[in-house]
């Protein structure tokens, strides 16, 4: 019995948002009279972070603290449409229309201020600390506080924005499948190293290194999150998981966590992760979205590192022991190939 | 573990930000990580009933007699609902974007097309009487011969799975039984290549996996509304879709949400919504139907399997000219979701990379098994597994190092990609670059000075000249309408599905239409 460690790779693309677009979401921000902002939405956060990374989109613009800014989601009531959490849609369409309703916000917010301190609006910056001050001249200041209280008691004015973001629909040629699929892609490489036994066909995945570029990382601990989940999802996916064990035919079907099979904490690996970021023109501060493509190199990396390490291809998910044994023995046993 | 490069590309970035960019905890950290969080399921409410439906036990049957006799008398039982109670028994998710023919009953009335497919829900005082009474429904079945594999649904003689689709696939662009992709001339390419490699992979289907199955509690509100608490990914989505299959203006619900335990696509389908609300308005009491973990991983929808073939044609340089691909969708028994994600495997064809010859043939194939749906990747996590399984054989076909290989088709700025659009704002190269760097994996310096930002274009953006085919005799449908617009269509080109065994719908409905989609319109 032998143990073999190869290293394999493999590099991606993915399509931010629905395919063709024609997905719109809308967002409604407004302040109370303390300068406290709320971001109405109708989005989901599944776990990813969608409330976290609106906030900080909406805080950004605004040019408050991101303190000051709460974000409710999910009431058909309150929350205006938006087409759901998917397609690695949430940061790129949901963030782009919070950015816009924040913009327009922050609009009536600077024109208040001017009001209050009687300059020009054009000539006011915030500080990001909640106060709002005149360029080069930091001590003519008011507190977003005292101009939501002007606006609200003495202005007569509502501190608040509209926003939607739309991708417009594109057509399908039926002969040439000329389409306007995507605006923006994220990009990804992956190296995966396993070791695999060649007496009982099993693969243990020694480590993992990445590359992904995804625009701007909004909040890299979001981004590490998902990275680090999706690792997890594509090595599960790649060895472990499936609903029909001996698909097409459809019995043999697990019922629950004990029948179906996932890595488990003593099974995953160390992951090294670079994150670039080159800026989607159409991005919200460049943002593209990571929910989904993360999953997508492990697989074929590692299937490509299972012939590096044994010399035999596996073609059919999930690459089980059972495949890699029965592999090896009609190729005549393992057949390292060139140690990379 | 997580390192930010802001070397690369920082000529195109302004990083001079306050809160963007920040690793600022999560505003609802403190709730998930003491347990406070509130889902759908918290919400206990006064006199809440539990719904539970009875599933075929069969993969393709017809109904002879549905016996609810006995479930009806069992203790607790509160309502047995029918196919025949919901007011609008034949859906399909993308009639909200116009896509695609009603053709999933909420209920099965006349046949069963997958073992697992709803029947007969039942409503009672607690889980427990719900599940007895359900075992109470009796069934008497006439077996009918299965299709399993997405090959076989398309040979002649085959058993029809879904009548709305007699061929078993779904029709694209009221034509055709695929999504084509056209780009160049893949026999010319295949032709001149000095390597042929042609490849069958096969994805399998699995499981979603939330910690959090799908579930949905529904109670009578003040005012003739209803308040429905969902796992739902797509709040919208569900609840327009329940306006539609209930027949009900779309603010008679009022939906909350946002706060769900794991999705992954998992929850786009509406599978609880329609019926928790249907057993609140017949029972006039609060009614929660959440899937146990056998229903979720069995019949909840799965990410369906996929069978892709590629056929590539590579020069002894490593330069990719020719790819063809021919790709099966396995839908299950209904569409849901999988006739969109054929096309967007169609649009991201040949992969990354700048291939002068693209053929690409996409299906979307009906099978006598549980619906498939949406999950992270849709689309491209299949393709992708098989794309780069073949990359990495074409690299030790011809004896390349395969960082080196991609980077020399990797698609760059400017390029033409198949689907006749100019690549911008790519990163492969770089990618590639980094993760061999931080992989310590050897790389000649010509590839680690290639950069997306150079040498693309020019030869690379034309569109080169693609053989017709002749098929095409019908003009193009009218594309891109909406509901609002449904007047002006023309008449249907393909006979008419089945008609709906409840009582006969209206033609309008309460439900929003979003937008509209290409191909074929929801009649």
């Amino acid at each position: 019995m032998t143990r073999h460690r190869g290293r394999g790779m493999a590099a991606i693309n993915y399509p931010i948002g629905m395919n063709l677009g024609g997905d719109p979401s809308q967002a409604l921000v407004h302040s109370n009279p303390s300068g406290k902002f709320t971001v109405a939405l109708s989005s989901i956060d599944l776990g990813q972070g969608m409330k976290s990374v609106t906030r900080q989109i909406c805080a950004e613009t605004l040019g408050v603290p991101v303190e000051d800014v709460y974000v409710d989601t999910a009431d058909s009531d309150t929350g205006p449409h938006c087409m759901g959490s998917f397609a690695s849609r949430g940061t790129h369409r949901v963030g782009n229309a919070v950015m816009a309703a924040a913009k327009e916000a922050r609009g009536v917010m600077m024109e208040a201020a001017a009001e209050e301190l009687e300059v020009n609006a054009a000539d006011l910056e915030t500080d990001g600390r909640g106060n709002i001050h005149v360029k080069g001249a930091p001590h003519r200041a008011i507190s977003v506080k005292d101009v939501a209280i002007a606006a609200q008691f003495r202005q007569g004015k509502t501190i608040s924005g509209r926003g939607i973001f739309l991708v417009p629909l594109s057509d399908v040629d039926p002969e040439t499948g000329e389409m306007s699929p995507a605006t923006c892609y994220a990009h990804a490489c992956l190296v995966a190293e396993v070791e695999v036994d060649d007496e009982t066909g099993e693969v243990g995945v020694i480590r993992m290194d990445s590359a992904y570029e995804l625009g701007r990382a909004l909040n890299p601990r979001l981004v590490e999150q998902q990275l680090v989940g999706g690792a997890w999802m594509g090595m599960s996916h790649a060895l472990y998981e499936t609903t029909e064990p001996y698909y097409p035919d459809p019995r043999q079907g697990p019922r629950d966590f004990v029948e179906y099979l996932m890595p488990g904490p003593g099974d995953i690996c160390p992951h090294d992760i670079a994150v670039l970021e080159r800026p989607a023109p159409d991005g919200p501060f460049g943002g593209k979205g990571p929910g989904e493509m993360c999953a997508n190199p492990v697989l074929p990396a590692l299937a490509n590192a299972i012939f590096n390490a044994v010399g035999v291809r596996i073609d059919e998910l999930p690459i089980t022991p059972e495949k890699v044994l029965r592999a090896i023995r009609a190729q005549g046993g393992a057949r390292p190939q060139t140690r990379r | 573990m997580l390192e930010l490069r802001k070397d690369i590309f920082a000529d195109e970035r302004d990083d001079n930000l306050n809160e963007v960019g920040k690793g600022t905890q999560r505003q609802d950290m403190l709730g998930h990580v003491t347990g406070t969080s509130t889902y759908f399921n918290d919400h206990k409410l006064q006199g809440m009933l539990h719904l539970r439906v009875v599933r075929s036990a069969q993969p393709h049957a017809r109904l002879r007699r549905i016996d609810t006799s006995e479930a009806e008398r069992s203790e607790g039982v509160r309502r047995i609902i029918r196919g025949s109670d919901v007011p609008r028994n034949l859906n399909t998710l993308l009639s909200l974007i116009n896509f695609g023919k009603d053709d999933e009953p909420t209920l099965a009335v006349d046949k069963v097309r997958y073992r697992g497919e709803p029947i007969v829900a039942v409503v009672a005082e607690t889980p427990r009487a719900a599940a007895e009474a359900a075992a109470k429904v009796r069934i008497d079945y006439e077996d009918l011969p299965a299709v399993f594999d997405v090959e076989e649904a398309l040979k002649p003689g085959a058993p029809t799975v879904n009548e709305t689709y007699p061929k078993n696939t779904f029709i694209y662009h009221e034509r055709y039984d695929h999504q084509k992709l056209r780009f160049g001339d893949v026999e010319r390419g295949l032709a001149q290549a000095d390597h042929v490699l042609e490849q069958r992979y096969q994805m399998s289907p699995i499981e979603h996996a939330p910690v959090e199955t799908n579930g949905s509690i529904a109670a009578p509100d003040t005012n003739g509304r209803y308040v429905v608490y969902t796992s739902t990914q797509a709040l919208f989505f569900s609840l327009d879709t329940c306006a539609k299959i209930l027949d009900l203006p779309s603010n008679t619900f009022h939906f909350i949400g946002g706060t769900v335990g794991g999705g992954f696509g998992g929850k786009v389908d509406t599978l609880t919504e329609p019926l928790a609300i249907l057993a609140a308005m017949l029972t006039g009491r609060p009614v929660r139907y959440v899937l146990g973990r056998e229903e979720e991983m069995q019949f909840g929808p799965p990410r369906g399997a996929e069978r892709i073939y590629i056929k590539d044609g590579v020069m002894r340089d490593g330069r990719i000219v020719a790819r063809q691909i021919r790709g099966y969708f396995d839908s299950g028994a209904y569409t849901r979701l999988s006739s969109y994600a054929v096309v967007k495997c169609a649009a991201h064809l040949p992969g990354p990379y700048t291939i002068p010859n693209v053929h690409g043939d996409i299906y979307c194939v009906f099978t006598n098994r549980t619906p498939a749906t949406a999950m992270r990747g849709f689309g491209i996590t299949g393709i992708d597994f098989a794309l780069e399984c073949q990359m990495d054989k074409l690299a030790h076909l011809i004896g390349m190092d395969p960082m080196e290989f991609r980077i020399l088709n990797a698609y760059r700025d400017g390029d033409m990609k198949a689907h006749r659009r100019e690549a911008k704002n790519t990163a492969l190269i770089e990618c590639v670059q980094v993760a061999a760097e931080k992989a310590k994996w050897p790389m000649r310096e010509e590839f680690r000075r290639m950069s997306s930002r150079k040498d693309g274009g020019g030869a690379r953006a034309a569109v080169p000249s693609t053989p017709r085919e002749t098929a095409a005799t019908r003009p193009a449908p009218a594309q891109q309408r909406t509901s609002y617009d449904r007047g002006l269509s023309s008449p249907p080109l393909e006979p008419p599905p089945p008609p709906p065994q409840s009582p006969a719908p209206s033609s309008s409905h309460g439900a929003t239409r979003f937008s509209s989609v290409f191909g074929t319109r929801r009649r």
